[in-house]
């Protein structure tokens, strides 16, 4: 599969990514790369192998359900770029 | 031509566990905004989430009660989109191999039991909660971002919206008998979207389907797909196509309206998480879980009327919350008398419950005095109208009926000698209807009964009144 600018400008409209036009044929080319770098992977036979998702070999990671103190408001709102009480503010949301 | 609704609902649970799902902050509602929020949750960089094991195995719970089959192997994914109460800007949720799928609810409709399909269960993080201020600004909250859910899915079995209606309810009340989720739909507990479509009835393809959010309520769950519905005919009917869109239910004006244009179309571009390792369910794991589940609602039922001898509709009524069942089963520890205090609980007791959110645990009738009253009725100390008046005065106390009964003197007149003066006087003094009686209509006896129970200020016991006054007549 070949990508063209069309893919490169939807991603990029997911991705909330405003690009230029020379961005946009840079990525093309880029990704075009990385897609054949894959073609070549997929030369190998992996019959044999499972599916990876994950390469840590660790399952089952858990904690128990207790609560511990969060660092409150004043600081979980520092970086904020506004506020209003303990609220962050934002532009409005249209629905 | 006749169409079909083809339903299909995502339900929202969240799990009542004290942390959030892969951090430490607090889940309680109602907090000061922002409060409950770490760098795990708000999204920071380079932070490590946990998987909180309760949620791992309430999960499990659940899904085991909805005859699902578990992953042996499961993951999490996330789920990419922006909005502003998504810090993170994916929603880490699962996709490929959920923790639960294919099972069933068996759920109970007025055209008897019809089995609904459960296609998945999930887990997943809730979001923040977003405030319009309707003056050009919103402000975000993100106490419950990180909140654990368990978004079950049906397959597209239901029918009718009051199909719907009672599978959510079902649903619902299961979780609250499994203990994993309080079902307070005001504070957001369980919410649901309906996948909904028509189509003509006998083909065998689905229409094309709506998503309609935002139903917050049993009675919307209805509402909104009787106005989704009829909707979708009209379309139809006037020659147009349905779009497939999501739409957003309007309790207060009881409309669904369109959300998202089409060039929003959902891309969430899923993959697996890496911050989050696999799951890997164990027999053992499962069978321990298994060993700790409660007695099923449906199984209690067939239990009441199998060993205690109730109706169908007695034990189902019982069976229809955890708390109520319980609330029976004290009392019956009490006094052995299921029928009596079946009966006490779905009259007086329902009554005074409905109209009220009160939970069943602060009623402000112990089952203790409950048993104590039915107790007095059964050992003929007062009658089931006098009991009437007892249940009334001693609610809101923690007064035993005994005692009460005592103090204010009300023992019902058991002395025959008593009643039968009380049903000569009777006779005396309503010729017509001893006339009517003896004439062959038996009805008339209930207005002497009623007349002898009268003079007695309720206080003759009615068996014994109804037996002498027959004894009598016939003499």
């Amino acid at each position: 599969m070949a990508i063209d600018i069309k893919h490169v400008e939807h991603v990029a409209l997911l991705g909330r990514l405003r690009l230029s036009d020379e961005e946009k044929l840079a990525l093309t080319a880029d990704l075009n790369n990385i897609l054949q770098y894959v073609e070549k992977i997929n030369e190998l036979d992996t019959t044999q192998v499972e599916a990876t998702s994950h390469i840590l070999p660790i399952r089952n990671v858990t904690r128990p359900d207790v609560v511990k103190p969060s660092p409150g408001p004043d600081v979980m709102l520092a970086n904020a770029p506004d506020r209003e009480e303990s609220f962050f503010r934002v532009p409005p949301i249209m629905e | 031509m006749e169409y079909e609704a083809i339903i299909g609902l995502e339900v929202h649970a969240q799990l009542n566990t004290k942390s959030k799902i892969f951090c430490s902050c607090s889940t309680e509602f109602g907090a000061e905004p922002n409060s409950h929020l770490c760098p795990i949750c708000a999204g920071y960089p380079g932070v490590l989430p946990v998987l909180n094991e309760e949620v791992l195995r309430k999960s499990i719970l659940t899904g085991l009660a909805l005859h699902c089959k578990i992953s042996d192997f499961s993951r999490f994914a996330r789920k990419n989109y922006f909005y502003p109460d998504l810090p993170k800007n994916y929603q880490v949720s699962q996709f490929e191999q959920p923790i639960c799928y294919e099972g069933y609810l068996d759920v109970p409709t007025e055209k008897g039991i019809r089995r609904i399909g459960v296609t998945r269960a999930h887990m997943e993080e809730d979001a923040g909660k977003l405030i319009h201020s309707g003056r050009g600004e919103s402000f975000v909250d993100l106490n419950r971002t990180g909140v654990p859910l368990l978004e079950i899915v049906s397959e597209p079995d239901i029918r009718t919206p009051d199909e719907a209606k009672e599978y959510m309810q079902m649903l619902c009340s299961l979780l609250k008998y499994l203990d994993v989720c309080d079902g307070n739909m005001e504070e957001g507990s369980l919410r649901c979207d309906a996948n909904v479509s028509i189509r003509p009835v006998g083909q065998k393809e689905f229409g094309t389907k709506a998503e309609v959010k935002n139903i917050n309520s049993f009675n919307f769950v209805k509402k909104a797909l009787e106005y989704e519905i009829k909707r979708q005919l009209e379309v139809v009917q006037d020659g147009g196509k349905i779009l497939q869109e999501t739409r957003l239910y309007d309790s207060d004006r009881n409309v669904t309206e369109s959300m998202r244009s089409k060039e929003q179309a959902h891309d969430y571009r899923y993959f697996p998480e890496p911050d989050l390792v696999p799951i890997e369910v164990s027999t053992e794991y499962i069978a321990e879980i298994k060993s700790k589940m409660p007695e099923l609602p449906w199984d209690r039922e067939a239990r009441f009327v199998k060993e205690l001898g109730l109706p169908d509709y007695d034990a189902h009524v019982l069976t229809s919350s955890r708390a109520l069942a319980e609330y029976f089963e004290e009392a019956l520890a009490i006094h052995n008398n299921p029928k009596g205090i079946a009966n006490w609980i779905m009259a007086e007791l329902m009554r005074e419950l409905s109209g009220r959110e009160t939970h069943l645990s602060e009623f402000p009738l112990s089952p203790r005095q409950l048993a104590g009253l039915v107790k007095l009725i059964d050992n003929q100390t007062i009658s089931g109208k006098m009991a009437k008046n007892v249940f009334a005065d001693i609610l809101k106390t923690d007064k035993d009926p005994e005692a009460y009964v005592k103090e204010k003197g009300l023992v019902q007149i058991t002395d025959s000698s008593a009643i039968e003066k009380m049903i000569e006087e009777v006779i005396a003094a309503n010729p017509k209807a001893v006339e009517e009686y003896k004439g062959g209509k038996e009805g008339a006896i209930n207005s002497l009964v009623g007349q002898a129970m009268k003079a007695s200020k309720g206080k003759a016991n009615p068996q014994m009144v109804r037996d002498l006054l027959l004894k009598k007549l016939t003499e």
